[in-house]
């Protein structure tokens, strides 16, 4: 296998891994936040035995986003170099004061947090974990204009034979820019919320710590719900946008062969990449694609035939995680909302708890599919419209990235079985395993 | 503007590596300072609080090499890119160990956890210095910035003395700060051993600052401009300092002047490759310089204000938590628990 091959699976081991870490960061240093405030407000106790429960599976978490990110930063580098050099002038600049900015505080104030329960006032711990929130997501904004810039190129010119920065300010305050942070954070709140909702579902199940659960449970559904919603209405924006500006990628995510006006969708399709067409198009509806896309039944969908073949990005792996996603970004509101309505009782409702404790991963998987959405749906662009992907690879040997692709791939499979089988035993102890760990005693289940 | 870039560069490494040393030097020198796990408790307690934050120096310091010399990440990371893997696997597996060791109460997990922690330490203090060394030396690469060689290539007879070098000098500061933060046994080992490393690391430095003048042309910036002498002069000043201090049990000072040592160290490498930032030794024609590989003067403008203004916040509030923090860790449990 070739260099650029290897590579572009290593970025994708590496970064898809590092990115089942950081929507928890995310999520939950909200609600942990929340959670404290009301124990600084209120002095109940509860509160704080609930700061403390989610706050370990928060800080695990939490420590391996951190290991799987340092790599990534020089990954660009390692594997990308040709892309470094060209695009570095604006695309380094935003990483280094991602970290300069949020990296540091986020760091520094969890150490507080974690460590300070008998050095700092209430007030002060309470404000650690707010900083930590609020730093994390100013790093997804940066990261994110870096990204937003990489799908849409703005402020630059091409000099010195590579791009320079001209606007500043044009980077980072393009539109795409906060359509993408908000749809980013939006899905790293709900998938805090699902973490934390079905965490409580298994206890609630189980009828132990009943009210303990019940709190962080309703907690963590009214923020669910108002992100899924919003999450929805950001989508269909989110889709408008890429019909307008990348027409390959939204043609790929609906397998989209032939451009018509009053573009079609069927209810079940499967692509058939190499004949150019779909092999199955189930219940076929007229216009359908043509409004979600352009908000307009008339309007003409540019179709994958009328673009270059070196130009389409690969079908398959756009158009199904495309269906997931939006599957699952469909469910959760409506989750949500249902357990809005038997918010009261709960504890009676078994049948949703179980299928709440069963969906933790689903939020999980439709962040994944997103990215790959996102990310294989803009090639062969690694930026859209100026460099390709096979353009940008390190002139290195394939053998030494074969390696660490092996490499990564072992190492990060083991942390996160790991990571996996550590959150799972604390979160089936429930608060009184993290008690009995502060006092000394050893809990063993 | 390209050359303050230069300096900031070269000492956002410094302070990296006169952090991220102390607890990689302690982290390294577990099995042979740890006699019992009371001991084990105490060292990950001395660097828990601030290990992470050390290591954002790492990737500021990345960030940054990316953000004002594109050019030079490109090349730097590509070339050396087994070097550097190296590093980054080491610096995961020993985070991973320095996490996850707490978490079990199984004594054979945490034998486990702990060697991959202090392995995951050793090698990436070894390997900085072999990785820094080369660079200082120059690597063969050729005009579009491919390497010609291979991770052996590195490990030449300057290479594998910077390597020891690095290691030395990250177990002098680590003892140090393991002196300053524990008491009892612990802290006679950890005298004891500073004590030791520092001696070698006298040695070391000397030789080292021999073998440049030998095998590499750093010195050449400083007969040019013979004021700069002034950066290796503090090296060796700091270094005599720090044996003084450390007999004197006053552990403040000499982890103050081991720090300065490691950042006038790093500076010396460094301002010696200038107008480099990693030359090449095929032909100096090919080397990575301030001049073809920075970024535009607008990125450069941008960068600096955000590091003049941030730079020090950051600096303020990590030392309010080192001070935080300051004082006799305890070895009874972890302290991760002690909030969880």
């Amino acid at each position: 296998m070739d260099v650029l091959i290897l590579s572009r699976l290593q970025f994708a081991v590496a970064s898809m891994f590092h990115f089942l870490f950081v929507p928890l960061t995310l999520g939950l240093s909200i609600l942990l936040a929340i959670m404290e405030w009301k124990y600084v407000r209120t002095g109940d106790e509860e509160y704080k035995r609930m700061v403390k429960f989610w706050g370990r599976l928060f800080v695990i978490n939490f420590v391996i986003g951190v290991l799987t990110g340092i790599t990534l930063e020089f990954q660009f580098g390692t594997n990308w170099s040709k892309y470094s050099e060209y695009v570095g002038d604006i695309f380094g600049s935003l990483l280094a004061i991602e970290s300069t900015l949020a990296f540091f505080l986020e760091s520094s104030f969890l150490a507080v947090w974690i460590f300070g329960w008998d050095r700092v006032s209430k007030r002060l711990h309470a404000w650690s974990i707010t900083i930590v929130a609020i730093a994390s997501n100013v790093s997804a904004f940066w990261i994110l204009a870096a990204n937003a810039w990489m799908q849409n190129p703005v402020g630059y010119t091409i000099r010195n034979g590579r791009a320079e920065l001209t606007d500043f300010f044009a980077v980072i305050t393009q539109k795409l820019v906060f359509l993408e942070f908000l749809h980013v954070v939006s899905g790293a709140y709900i998938l805090g919320g699902f973490f934390v909702m079905g965490i409580s579902a298994y206890h609630l199940l189980k009828k132990q710590n009943i009210d303990f659960f019940t709190r962080s449970f309703r907690m963590a559904l009214a923020f669910s719900m108002v992100f899924s919603i919003l999450e929805v209405v950001n989508g269909h924006f989110s889709g408008n946008y890429v019909a307008e500006h990348q027409p390959a990628k939204l043609a790929a995510m609906e397998s989209h062969w032939e451009t018509q006006t009053y573009a079609p969708m069927a209810l079940l399709t499967i692509p058939d990449e190499e004949n150019e067409r779909n092999l199955v198009e189930l219940i076929k509806i007229p216009g359908i694609l043509s409004f979600l896309a352009f908000n307009n039944l008339a309007a003409e969908v540019t179709g994958l035939k009328d673009i270059p073949k070196d130009e389409r990005p690969p079908v398959a792996l756009t158009f199904y995680p495309f269906r997931i996603m939006v599957l699952l970004g469909c469910l959760f509101p409506l989750l949500s909302i249902f357990g809005w309505i038997w918010r009261k009782k709960l504890i009676d409702h078994t049948r949703f708890l179980r299928i709440m404790l069963y969906a933790i991963p689903l939020p999980y998987l439709a962040i994944e599919m997103g990215w790959m959405v996102a990310e294989v749906g803009r090639q062969p662009w690694i930026v859209y419209g100026i460099m390709k992907t096979s353009d940008a690879v390190s002139p290195i040997a394939g053998s030494q990235v074969m390696v660490t692709l092996i490499a990564f791939t072992v190492l990060y499979s083991l942390l996160g079985i790991v990571d996996f089988l550590l959150l799972a035993r604390i979160a089936r102890k429930g608060p009184q395993g993290i008690e009995a760990a502060s006092t000394g005693k050893e809990v063993r289940i | 503007m390209e050359t303050v870039w230069f300096i900031l560069w070269g000492v956002l490494w410094g302070v990296y590596f006169l952090l991220d040393g102390y607890d990689l030097g302690a982290g390294a020198l577990m099995p042979v300072m740890a006699k019992s796990e009371e001991d084990r408790k105490k060292i990950y307690n001395s660097i828990g609080p601030f290990w992470d934050g050390n290591e954002v120096w790492l990737i500021t310091a990345g960030g940054v090499t990316f953000a004002a010399f594109p050019g030079t990440y490109a090349t730097m990371f590509s070339a050396l890119y087994s070097a550097l893997m190296l590093v980054l696997f080491a610096l995961i597996l020993r985070g991973a160990g320095l996490a996850m060791r707490e978490e079990t109460a199984n004594p054979r997990a945490r034998r486990f956890w702990d060697v991959l922690f202090y392995v995951g330490s050793f090698l990436a203090a070894l390997l900085f210095g072999v990785f820094f060394a080369n660079i200082f030396k120059g690597v063969p690469i050729d005009g579009e910035g491919v390497f010609h060689g291979n991770l052996f290539t590195l490990l030449n007879p300057y290479g594998l003395m910077g390597g020891l070098l690095f290691l030395v000098f990250f177990f002098t500061h680590g003892s140090i700060w393991l002196a300053l933060k524990t008491d009892g046994d612990l802290q006679e080992r950890a005298t004891r051993s500073a004590l030791r490393f520092w001696r070698v690391l006298l040695v070391i430095s000397v030789l080292f600052l021999v073998f440049s003048g030998i095998l590499t042309s750093l010195y050449d910036n400083y007969l040019a401009n013979p004021v700069l002498f002034i950066i290796p002069v503090i090296t060796v000043v700091s270094l005599v300092l720090t044996g003084i201090f450390v007999m004197k049990r006053d552990w403040y000072k000499s982890w103050w002047t081991s720090s300065i040592y490691i950042l006038s160290a790093t500076l010396f490498g460094v301002i010696g490759i200038y107008p480099s930032l990693m030359p090449s030794s095929i032909d100096p024609a090919f080397s990575r310089t301030i001049h073809n590989t920075a970024s535009s003067p607008l990125t450069l403008k941008i960068m600096l204000g955000v590091v003049v203004v941030f730079v020090p916040i950051v600096i303020a509030y990590q030392a309010w938590i080192h001070k935080l923090f300051g004082g006799k860790v305890k070895g009874d449990r972890s302290a991760y628990h002690e909030g969880y």
